[in-house]
Protein backbone atom coordinates (compact mmCIF):
# COMPACT_ATOMS: atom_id res chain seq x y z
CA UNK A 1 0.00 0.00 0.00
CA UNK A 2 2.72 2.75 -0.67
CA UNK A 3 0.73 4.05 -3.81
CA UNK A 4 -2.10 6.39 -2.13
CA UNK A 5 -3.80 6.21 -4.92
CA UNK A 6 -4.76 2.37 -4.69
CA UNK A 7 -5.72 0.70 -0.81
CA UNK A 8 -6.20 -2.34 -2.79
CA UNK A 9 -8.61 -5.27 -1.39
CA UNK A 10 -6.69 -5.21 2.40
CA UNK A 11 -6.88 -1.84 2.61
CA UNK A 12 -10.81 -1.79 2.09
CA UNK A 13 -10.78 -4.48 4.66
CA UNK A 14 -8.93 -2.78 7.22
CA UNK A 15 -10.99 0.76 6.68
CA UNK A 16 -14.08 -1.08 8.07
CA UNK A 17 -12.56 -0.92 11.41
CA UNK A 18 -14.13 2.25 11.45
CA UNK A 19 -17.19 1.09 10.55
CA UNK A 20 -16.95 -1.21 13.43
CA UNK A 21 -16.16 1.65 15.81
CA UNK A 22 -19.18 3.08 14.50
CA UNK A 23 -21.78 0.56 15.33
CA UNK A 24 -20.11 -0.10 19.23
CA UNK A 25 -20.74 3.71 19.49
CA UNK A 26 -24.27 2.60 18.32
CA UNK A 27 -24.42 0.28 20.49
CA UNK A 28 -23.19 1.56 23.28
CA UNK A 29 -25.21 4.70 22.99
CA UNK A 30 -28.18 2.73 22.61
CA UNK A 31 -29.01 4.44 19.30
CA UNK A 32 -30.65 1.19 18.07
CA UNK A 33 -28.91 2.29 14.72
CA UNK A 34 -26.82 -0.69 13.90
CA UNK A 35 -29.10 -2.27 11.00
CA UNK A 36 -29.06 0.73 9.52
CA UNK A 37 -25.27 1.32 9.94
CA UNK A 38 -24.69 -1.84 7.96
CA UNK A 39 -27.56 -1.53 5.86
CA UNK A 40 -25.95 1.79 4.72
CA UNK A 41 -22.47 0.66 4.52
CA UNK A 42 -23.18 -2.60 2.59
CA UNK A 43 -25.64 -0.41 0.18
CA UNK A 44 -22.48 2.16 -0.56
CA UNK A 45 -20.16 -0.75 -1.11
CA UNK A 46 -23.06 -2.55 -3.63
CA UNK A 47 -23.86 0.87 -5.51
CA UNK A 48 -19.96 2.08 -5.58
CA UNK A 49 -18.85 -1.29 -6.95
CA UNK A 50 -21.73 -1.31 -9.60
CA UNK A 51 -20.93 1.94 -10.47
CA UNK A 52 -17.26 1.30 -10.60
CA UNK A 53 -18.00 -0.90 -13.42
CA UNK A 54 -19.93 0.93 -15.06
CA UNK A 55 -17.94 4.24 -14.89
CA UNK A 56 -14.79 2.20 -15.68
CA UNK A 57 -16.47 0.99 -19.41
CA UNK A 58 -17.64 5.05 -19.61
CA UNK A 59 -14.42 6.82 -19.18
CA UNK A 60 -12.14 3.99 -20.90
CA UNK A 61 -9.97 5.89 -23.07
CA UNK A 62 -11.20 3.89 -26.17
CA UNK A 63 -14.86 4.80 -24.97
CA UNK A 64 -16.78 7.30 -27.03
CA UNK A 65 -18.02 10.12 -25.64
CA UNK A 66 -21.70 9.51 -25.95
CA UNK A 67 -21.59 7.49 -23.45
CA UNK A 68 -20.96 9.86 -21.07
CA UNK A 69 -23.59 11.97 -22.41
CA UNK A 70 -26.12 9.17 -22.00
CA UNK A 71 -24.35 8.75 -18.22
CA UNK A 72 -25.10 12.26 -17.29
CA UNK A 73 -28.46 12.24 -19.14
CA UNK A 74 -29.46 9.24 -16.69
CA UNK A 75 -27.85 11.22 -14.11
CA UNK A 76 -29.88 14.12 -13.89
CA UNK A 77 -33.32 11.42 -14.09
CA UNK A 78 -32.30 9.66 -11.66
CA UNK A 79 -32.04 13.09 -9.37
CA UNK A 80 -35.03 14.40 -10.61
CA UNK A 81 -36.66 11.22 -9.59
CA UNK A 82 -34.44 11.35 -6.12
CA UNK A 83 -36.06 15.02 -5.78
CA UNK A 84 -39.31 13.89 -6.05
CA UNK A 85 -39.01 11.13 -3.22
CA UNK A 86 -37.42 13.62 -1.23
CA UNK A 87 -40.14 16.26 -1.54
CA UNK A 88 -42.99 13.72 -1.18
CA UNK A 89 -46.19 13.01 -3.43
CA UNK A 90 -47.45 16.58 -2.20
CA UNK A 91 -46.20 18.37 -5.05
CA UNK A 92 -45.05 17.49 -8.39
CA UNK A 93 -41.65 18.55 -8.95
CA UNK A 94 -40.29 15.37 -10.81
CA UNK A 95 -40.13 17.72 -14.55
CA UNK A 96 -39.29 21.43 -12.96
CA UNK A 97 -36.40 19.34 -10.92
CA UNK A 98 -35.02 17.69 -14.42
CA UNK A 99 -35.12 20.91 -16.37
CA UNK A 100 -32.98 22.79 -13.18
CA UNK A 101 -30.40 20.05 -13.15
CA UNK A 102 -30.32 19.98 -16.84
CA UNK A 103 -30.23 23.88 -17.25
CA UNK A 104 -26.55 23.58 -14.41
CA UNK A 105 -25.52 20.93 -16.24
CA UNK A 106 -26.00 22.56 -19.72
CA UNK A 107 -24.38 26.25 -18.20
CA UNK A 108 -20.99 24.21 -16.51
CA UNK A 109 -20.52 22.55 -18.93
CA UNK A 110 -20.57 25.36 -22.34
CA UNK A 111 -18.08 27.36 -18.96
CA UNK A 112 -15.56 24.36 -18.20
CA UNK A 113 -15.46 22.87 -21.84
CA UNK A 114 -16.57 25.13 -23.99
CA UNK A 115 -13.77 27.66 -22.23
CA UNK A 116 -11.34 24.88 -22.45
CA UNK A 117 -10.91 25.13 -18.38
CA UNK A 118 -11.05 20.99 -18.39
CA UNK A 119 -10.14 19.06 -21.83
CA UNK A 120 -13.56 17.63 -23.24
CA UNK A 121 -12.94 13.86 -22.52
CA UNK A 122 -14.71 11.15 -20.37
CA UNK A 123 -12.23 11.44 -17.59
CA UNK A 124 -13.05 15.45 -17.00
CA UNK A 125 -16.93 14.98 -17.59
CA UNK A 126 -18.50 12.60 -15.76
CA UNK A 127 -16.75 13.72 -12.80
CA UNK A 128 -17.91 17.08 -12.97
CA UNK A 129 -21.45 15.78 -13.65
CA UNK A 130 -21.39 13.96 -11.10
CA UNK A 131 -20.23 16.41 -8.51
CA UNK A 132 -22.30 19.52 -9.78
CA UNK A 133 -25.47 17.25 -9.54
CA UNK A 134 -24.70 15.78 -6.23
CA UNK A 135 -23.72 18.80 -4.40
CA UNK A 136 -26.76 20.08 -6.02
CA UNK A 137 -29.77 18.04 -4.76
CA UNK A 138 -29.31 19.21 -1.40
CA UNK A 139 -30.08 22.66 -1.94
CA UNK A 140 -32.61 21.76 -4.49
CA UNK A 141 -35.09 20.02 -1.97
CA UNK A 142 -34.27 22.11 0.31
CA UNK A 143 -35.57 24.86 -1.73
CA UNK A 144 -38.71 23.13 -2.63
CA UNK A 145 -39.64 22.24 0.84
CA UNK A 146 -38.86 25.42 1.91
CA UNK A 147 -41.62 26.97 -0.90
CA UNK A 148 -44.17 24.68 0.15
CA UNK A 149 -43.29 25.66 4.19
CA UNK A 150 -44.16 29.09 3.15
CA UNK A 151 -47.48 28.40 1.47
CA UNK A 152 -48.34 26.60 4.45
CA UNK A 153 -46.54 29.22 6.85
CA UNK A 154 -48.01 32.25 5.07
CA UNK A 155 -50.17 31.53 2.56
CA UNK A 156 -52.49 34.10 4.30
CA UNK A 157 -50.26 36.66 3.71
CA UNK A 158 -50.01 35.41 0.08
CA UNK A 159 -53.52 36.21 -0.14
CA UNK A 160 -53.85 39.33 1.03
CA UNK A 161 -51.22 40.71 -1.71
CA UNK A 162 -53.03 38.66 -4.20
CA UNK A 163 -56.40 40.22 -3.13
CA UNK A 164 -54.84 43.89 -3.47
CA UNK A 165 -54.82 42.87 -7.57
CA UNK A 166 -50.82 42.06 -7.27
CA UNK A 167 -49.68 38.54 -9.86
CA UNK A 168 -48.86 35.57 -8.27
CA UNK A 169 -45.60 36.19 -9.21
CA UNK A 170 -45.19 39.64 -7.29
CA UNK A 171 -47.00 38.15 -4.23
CA UNK A 172 -45.42 35.18 -3.38
CA UNK A 173 -41.66 37.16 -4.19
CA UNK A 174 -40.90 37.89 -0.70
CA UNK A 175 -41.26 34.24 0.00
CA UNK A 176 -39.49 32.86 -3.06
CA UNK A 177 -37.02 35.05 -2.05
CA UNK A 178 -36.48 33.89 1.41
CA UNK A 179 -36.71 30.32 0.24
CA UNK A 180 -34.35 30.51 -2.23
CA UNK A 181 -31.48 32.17 0.52
CA UNK A 182 -32.20 29.45 2.74
CA UNK A 183 -30.97 27.15 0.04
CA UNK A 184 -27.69 28.99 -1.18
CA UNK A 185 -26.68 29.81 2.33
CA UNK A 186 -25.38 26.79 3.27
CA UNK A 187 -23.16 26.18 -0.23
CA UNK A 188 -21.94 29.92 0.37
CA UNK A 189 -20.62 29.10 3.56
CA UNK A 190 -19.57 26.08 2.71
CA UNK A 191 -17.38 28.01 0.03
CA UNK A 192 -15.95 30.07 2.65
CA UNK A 193 -14.82 27.27 5.24
CA UNK A 194 -13.49 25.12 2.37
CA UNK A 195 -9.62 24.51 2.76
CA UNK A 196 -9.68 25.93 6.43
CA UNK A 197 -12.42 23.56 8.10
CA UNK A 198 -12.50 21.10 5.62
CA UNK A 199 -10.52 19.54 2.56
CA UNK A 200 -13.09 18.74 -0.51
CA UNK A 201 -13.04 15.03 -1.79
CA UNK A 202 -11.85 16.15 -5.34
CA UNK A 203 -8.72 17.69 -3.73
CA UNK A 204 -8.61 14.45 -1.20
CA UNK A 205 -8.55 12.29 -4.11
CA UNK A 206 -5.69 14.44 -6.06
CA UNK A 207 -3.63 14.39 -3.41
CA UNK A 208 -3.91 10.62 -2.68
CA UNK A 209 -3.52 10.02 -6.32
CA UNK A 210 0.12 11.78 -5.85
CA UNK A 211 -0.85 14.89 -7.70
CA UNK A 212 0.99 18.14 -6.32
CA UNK A 213 -0.80 20.02 -3.91
CA UNK A 214 -0.91 23.31 -6.06
CA UNK A 215 -2.80 21.76 -8.86
CA UNK A 216 -5.07 19.94 -6.92
CA UNK A 217 -6.08 23.61 -5.24
CA UNK A 218 -6.42 24.91 -8.46
CA UNK A 219 -9.06 21.67 -10.01
CA UNK A 220 -10.47 21.97 -6.45
CA UNK A 221 -10.90 25.90 -6.77
CA UNK A 222 -12.57 25.61 -10.29
CA UNK A 223 -15.06 22.48 -8.39
CA UNK A 224 -15.74 24.52 -5.69
CA UNK A 225 -17.29 27.37 -8.35
CA UNK A 226 -18.44 24.69 -10.66
CA UNK A 227 -20.67 23.80 -7.07
CA UNK A 228 -21.52 26.82 -6.12
CA UNK A 229 -22.98 28.34 -9.70
CA UNK A 230 -25.15 24.74 -10.17
CA UNK A 231 -26.44 25.24 -6.71
CA UNK A 232 -27.47 28.92 -7.71
CA UNK A 233 -28.73 27.68 -11.40
CA UNK A 234 -30.83 24.80 -9.92
CA UNK A 235 -32.52 26.45 -6.81
CA UNK A 236 -33.00 29.13 -8.68
CA UNK A 237 -34.73 26.81 -11.63
CA UNK A 238 -36.55 25.24 -9.10
CA UNK A 239 -38.24 28.57 -7.32
CA UNK A 240 -39.44 29.69 -10.60
CA UNK A 241 -40.90 26.59 -11.60
CA UNK A 242 -42.30 25.48 -8.47
CA UNK A 243 -43.62 28.93 -7.20
CA UNK A 244 -45.50 28.72 -10.42
CA UNK A 245 -46.97 25.20 -9.72
CA UNK A 246 -48.39 26.97 -6.29
CA UNK A 247 -50.52 29.07 -8.42
CA UNK A 248 -53.35 28.66 -11.28
CA UNK A 249 -53.13 30.55 -14.41
CA UNK A 250 -55.56 32.99 -12.83
CA UNK A 251 -53.54 34.01 -9.99
CA UNK A 252 -55.55 31.68 -7.31
CA UNK A 253 -52.85 30.22 -4.69
CA UNK A 254 -53.53 26.60 -4.64
CA UNK A 255 -53.42 26.08 -0.87
CA UNK A 256 -54.63 22.20 -1.59
CA UNK A 257 -51.93 21.66 -3.88
CA UNK A 258 -51.49 17.62 -3.33
CA UNK B 1 -82.40 33.49 -11.37
CA UNK B 2 -80.34 36.66 -10.57
CA UNK B 3 -80.60 39.34 -13.48
CA UNK B 4 -78.63 42.62 -12.02
CA UNK B 5 -75.87 43.85 -14.14
CA UNK B 6 -74.73 46.48 -11.73
CA UNK B 7 -72.05 44.52 -8.95
CA UNK B 8 -72.35 41.16 -8.22
CA UNK B 9 -74.73 38.52 -9.61
CA UNK B 10 -74.15 34.97 -8.36
CA UNK B 11 -76.05 31.97 -10.13
CA UNK B 12 -76.36 28.69 -9.17
CA UNK B 13 -73.43 28.98 -7.23
CA UNK B 14 -71.68 25.60 -5.23
CA UNK B 15 -68.82 25.12 -3.41
CA UNK B 16 -67.53 22.28 -1.71
CA UNK B 17 -64.01 22.03 0.62
CA UNK B 18 -62.84 19.24 2.16
CA UNK B 19 -65.94 17.04 1.71
CA UNK B 20 -68.21 19.42 2.88
CA UNK B 21 -70.65 21.57 1.30
CA UNK B 22 -69.33 25.17 2.50
CA UNK B 23 -71.90 27.27 -0.39
CA UNK B 24 -74.90 25.54 -1.65
CA UNK B 25 -77.24 26.63 -5.35
CA UNK B 26 -76.74 30.27 -4.39
CA UNK B 27 -78.45 32.96 -5.57
CA UNK B 28 -77.63 37.01 -5.28
CA UNK B 29 -77.32 39.83 -6.28
CA UNK B 30 -75.40 42.25 -4.17
CA UNK B 31 -74.96 45.99 -5.40
CA UNK B 32 -72.23 47.66 -5.85
CA UNK B 33 -73.08 50.89 -3.60
CA UNK B 34 -73.78 51.32 0.29
CA UNK B 35 -73.06 48.33 2.50
CA UNK B 36 -74.41 45.01 2.38
CA UNK B 37 -73.85 42.88 4.82
CA UNK B 38 -73.52 39.21 5.35
CA UNK B 39 -74.84 37.80 8.36
CA UNK B 40 -75.50 34.34 9.69
CA UNK B 41 -74.12 31.47 12.10
CA UNK B 42 -70.12 30.27 11.81
CA UNK B 43 -69.84 28.03 8.82
CA UNK B 44 -72.99 29.83 7.52
CA UNK B 45 -70.77 30.53 4.26
CA UNK B 46 -70.33 34.57 4.34
CA UNK B 47 -66.39 33.79 4.35
CA UNK B 48 -66.71 31.78 1.36
CA UNK B 49 -68.61 33.87 -0.51
CA UNK B 50 -66.34 36.71 -0.02
CA UNK B 51 -63.52 34.67 -1.36
CA UNK B 52 -65.57 33.73 -4.76
CA UNK B 53 -66.45 37.39 -4.71
CA UNK B 54 -62.44 38.64 -5.01
CA UNK B 55 -61.69 35.62 -7.21
CA UNK B 56 -59.77 34.28 -4.48
CA UNK B 57 -61.31 30.80 -4.67
CA UNK B 58 -63.97 29.56 -7.90
CA UNK B 59 -67.08 27.63 -7.93
CA UNK B 60 -67.38 24.12 -8.73
CA UNK B 61 -71.04 24.99 -10.31
CA UNK B 62 -72.52 28.46 -10.77
CA UNK B 63 -71.14 31.45 -11.85
CA UNK B 64 -69.96 34.56 -10.27
CA UNK B 65 -70.78 38.03 -12.38
CA UNK B 66 -69.48 41.19 -11.81
CA UNK B 67 -71.38 44.37 -14.00
CA UNK B 68 -72.84 41.39 -15.74
CA UNK B 69 -69.38 39.78 -16.62
CA UNK B 70 -68.26 36.39 -15.52
CA UNK B 71 -64.53 36.52 -13.53
CA UNK B 72 -63.43 33.61 -15.75
CA UNK B 73 -63.43 36.30 -18.41
CA UNK B 74 -62.03 38.86 -15.95
CA UNK B 75 -58.11 39.99 -15.78
CA UNK B 76 -58.27 38.56 -11.99
CA UNK B 77 -55.62 41.17 -10.83
CA UNK B 78 -57.53 43.68 -12.65
CA UNK B 79 -60.17 42.66 -10.40
CA UNK B 80 -59.47 42.61 -7.59
CA UNK B 81 -58.16 45.83 -8.04
CA UNK B 82 -61.72 47.10 -8.23
CA UNK B 83 -63.43 44.36 -5.40
CA UNK B 84 -60.54 45.08 -2.77
CA UNK B 85 -60.73 42.32 0.08
CA UNK B 86 -59.70 43.47 3.71
CA UNK B 87 -59.35 39.92 6.15
CA UNK B 88 -60.73 39.46 9.62
CA UNK B 89 -57.01 39.66 11.30
CA UNK B 90 -54.91 42.61 10.06
CA UNK B 91 -52.44 41.38 8.02
CA UNK B 92 -49.18 44.07 7.87
CA UNK B 93 -46.12 43.07 5.38
CA UNK B 94 -42.35 43.63 6.82
CA UNK B 95 -41.76 47.46 6.16
CA UNK B 96 -43.34 50.62 7.13
CA UNK B 97 -47.14 51.36 6.93
CA UNK B 98 -45.99 53.43 3.71
CA UNK B 99 -44.47 50.40 2.03
CA UNK B 100 -47.99 49.00 3.04
CA UNK B 101 -49.69 50.38 0.92
CA UNK B 102 -47.08 50.89 -1.91
CA UNK B 103 -47.26 47.10 -1.92
CA UNK B 104 -50.93 47.19 -3.93
CA UNK B 105 -49.35 50.72 -5.76
CA UNK B 106 -45.85 50.74 -6.36
CA UNK B 107 -46.20 54.35 -7.65
CA UNK B 108 -48.48 56.20 -5.53
CA UNK B 109 -46.88 59.90 -4.59
CA UNK B 110 -45.98 60.62 -0.60
CA UNK B 111 -48.86 63.51 -1.10
CA UNK B 112 -51.27 60.08 -2.08
CA UNK B 113 -49.91 57.98 0.54
CA UNK B 114 -50.41 60.53 3.11
CA UNK B 115 -53.76 61.91 1.99
CA UNK B 116 -55.25 57.73 2.57
CA UNK B 117 -53.51 57.69 5.94
CA UNK B 118 -55.14 61.01 7.03
CA UNK B 119 -58.48 59.49 5.82
CA UNK B 120 -58.02 56.66 7.67
CA UNK B 121 -56.85 58.71 11.02
CA UNK B 122 -53.08 57.64 11.41
CA UNK B 123 -51.44 59.98 8.93
CA UNK B 124 -48.89 60.22 11.83
CA UNK B 125 -47.62 56.51 11.76
CA UNK B 126 -46.60 56.46 7.97
CA UNK B 127 -43.05 55.87 8.60
CA UNK B 128 -44.17 53.48 11.69
CA UNK B 129 -42.72 49.88 11.64
CA UNK B 130 -46.11 47.90 9.91
CA UNK B 131 -45.82 45.09 12.36
CA UNK B 132 -45.55 47.22 15.31
CA UNK B 133 -49.40 48.68 15.04
CA UNK B 134 -52.00 48.30 17.44
CA UNK B 135 -55.02 45.46 16.24
CA UNK B 136 -56.74 48.76 15.03
CA UNK B 137 -54.15 50.91 13.55
CA UNK B 138 -53.03 47.65 11.46
CA UNK B 139 -56.97 47.08 10.46
CA UNK B 140 -57.29 50.70 9.02
CA UNK B 141 -53.89 50.44 7.55
CA UNK B 142 -55.35 47.57 5.62
CA UNK B 143 -58.18 49.75 4.78
CA UNK B 144 -56.12 52.41 3.34
CA UNK B 145 -54.18 49.59 1.73
CA UNK B 146 -56.92 48.65 0.14
CA UNK B 147 -58.11 52.13 -0.95
CA UNK B 148 -55.56 52.95 -2.35
CA UNK B 149 -55.99 51.38 -6.00
CA UNK B 150 -59.78 53.23 -5.91
CA UNK B 151 -61.56 50.71 -5.86
CA UNK B 152 -65.69 50.27 -6.41
CA UNK B 153 -65.90 47.63 -3.56
CA UNK B 154 -64.07 46.44 -0.23
CA UNK B 155 -64.91 43.48 0.74
CA UNK B 156 -64.34 42.95 4.57
CA UNK B 157 -64.61 39.45 6.52
CA UNK B 158 -65.33 40.68 10.14
CA UNK B 159 -62.86 43.24 9.86
CA UNK B 160 -63.96 44.65 13.64
CA UNK B 161 -64.53 41.32 15.30
CA UNK B 162 -60.27 41.47 16.10
CA UNK B 163 -60.95 45.34 17.58
CA UNK B 164 -61.93 46.51 21.09
CA UNK B 165 -65.21 48.88 21.12
CA UNK B 166 -63.31 52.36 20.77
CA UNK B 167 -60.96 50.84 17.65
CA UNK B 168 -64.22 49.13 16.41
CA UNK B 169 -65.95 52.17 16.40
CA UNK B 170 -63.07 53.60 14.87
CA UNK B 171 -63.61 51.64 11.91
CA UNK B 172 -67.06 51.25 11.82
CA UNK B 173 -67.19 55.23 10.82
CA UNK B 174 -64.71 54.93 8.65
CA UNK B 175 -66.48 52.66 6.74
CA UNK B 176 -69.01 55.39 6.74
CA UNK B 177 -67.38 58.03 5.76
CA UNK B 178 -66.03 55.86 2.98
CA UNK B 179 -69.32 55.06 1.46
CA UNK B 180 -70.09 58.63 1.05
CA UNK B 181 -67.00 58.87 -0.93
CA UNK B 182 -68.57 56.29 -2.89
CA UNK B 183 -67.21 53.03 -2.23
CA UNK B 184 -69.42 50.40 -1.43
CA UNK B 185 -68.86 47.55 1.38
CA UNK B 186 -69.71 43.87 1.49
CA UNK B 187 -69.31 43.73 5.10
CA UNK B 188 -69.29 40.39 6.91
CA UNK B 189 -70.50 40.48 10.24
CA UNK B 190 -71.44 38.42 13.63
CA UNK B 191 -72.25 41.34 15.30
CA UNK B 192 -76.08 42.29 14.93
CA UNK B 193 -75.83 45.23 16.67
CA UNK B 194 -73.28 46.66 14.20
CA UNK B 195 -75.55 45.31 10.95
CA UNK B 196 -78.04 47.26 12.21
CA UNK B 197 -76.09 50.14 12.89
CA UNK B 198 -74.17 49.93 9.47
CA UNK B 199 -75.96 47.95 6.69
CA UNK B 200 -78.55 49.40 3.91
CA UNK B 201 -78.45 45.75 2.99
CA UNK B 202 -78.61 42.38 4.81
CA UNK B 203 -78.16 39.02 3.07
CA UNK B 204 -78.88 36.55 6.07
CA UNK B 205 -77.44 32.94 5.20
CA UNK B 206 -77.29 29.29 6.98
CA UNK B 207 -75.76 26.33 6.09
CA UNK B 208 -74.51 27.55 2.81
CA UNK B 209 -77.56 28.79 1.43
CA UNK B 210 -79.18 32.02 1.34
CA UNK B 211 -82.33 32.24 4.00
CA UNK B 212 -83.39 36.17 2.71
CA UNK B 213 -82.02 38.84 1.56
CA UNK B 214 -83.39 42.86 1.08
CA UNK B 215 -82.98 46.03 3.04
CA UNK B 216 -81.98 45.65 6.49
CA UNK B 217 -86.12 46.78 7.33
CA UNK B 218 -87.05 43.55 5.17
CA UNK B 219 -85.14 41.80 7.06
CA UNK B 220 -86.17 42.64 10.72
CA UNK B 221 -89.90 42.37 9.71
CA UNK B 222 -89.57 39.53 7.60
CA UNK B 223 -92.21 36.71 8.34
CA UNK B 224 -89.95 33.94 8.69
CA UNK B 225 -88.81 33.80 12.61
CA UNK B 226 -85.09 32.21 11.59
CA UNK B 227 -84.81 35.68 9.31
CA UNK B 228 -85.68 38.08 11.76
CA UNK B 229 -83.65 36.65 14.77
CA UNK B 230 -80.20 37.39 12.68
CA UNK B 231 -80.94 40.63 12.89
CA UNK B 232 -81.69 40.30 17.01
CA UNK B 233 -78.75 40.31 19.61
Amino acid sequence: MDDASSIGWLGLALSTILVVITIVLSLWRQLGLTREIVTACVRAAAQLAVVGLALGLVIDDDAPLVFSWIWIVGMVAFAAQSTQNRVGDRLSVRAVAAAAYGAATAAAIAVLFGLQVFPLEARALVPLAGMMVGNALGAVVLVAKRLIAEVDEHGDEVEARLALGLTARDAFAPHARRALRQALIPQIEKTKAVGIVFLPGAMVGLVLAGVDAQDAVLVQAAVMFLVLGSVAITATVMTLGVSRALFTPDHRLRRHFE
Amino acid sequence: MATELSGFTVDGVTQRRGGRITLDSVDLTIAASGITALIGRSGAGKSSLLRLLNGLDVPDAGTVRWHGVDLADLDMTEHRRRVAHVAQRAIPFDGTVADNLRVAAPTATDERVGDLLRQVGIAHLVEQDATTLSGGEAQRMCIARALVNEPEVILADEPTSALDPEARDGVESLAADIVGDGVAWVWVSHDAAQTRRLADRVVVMDEGRVLASGTTEQIADHAEPAVRRALED
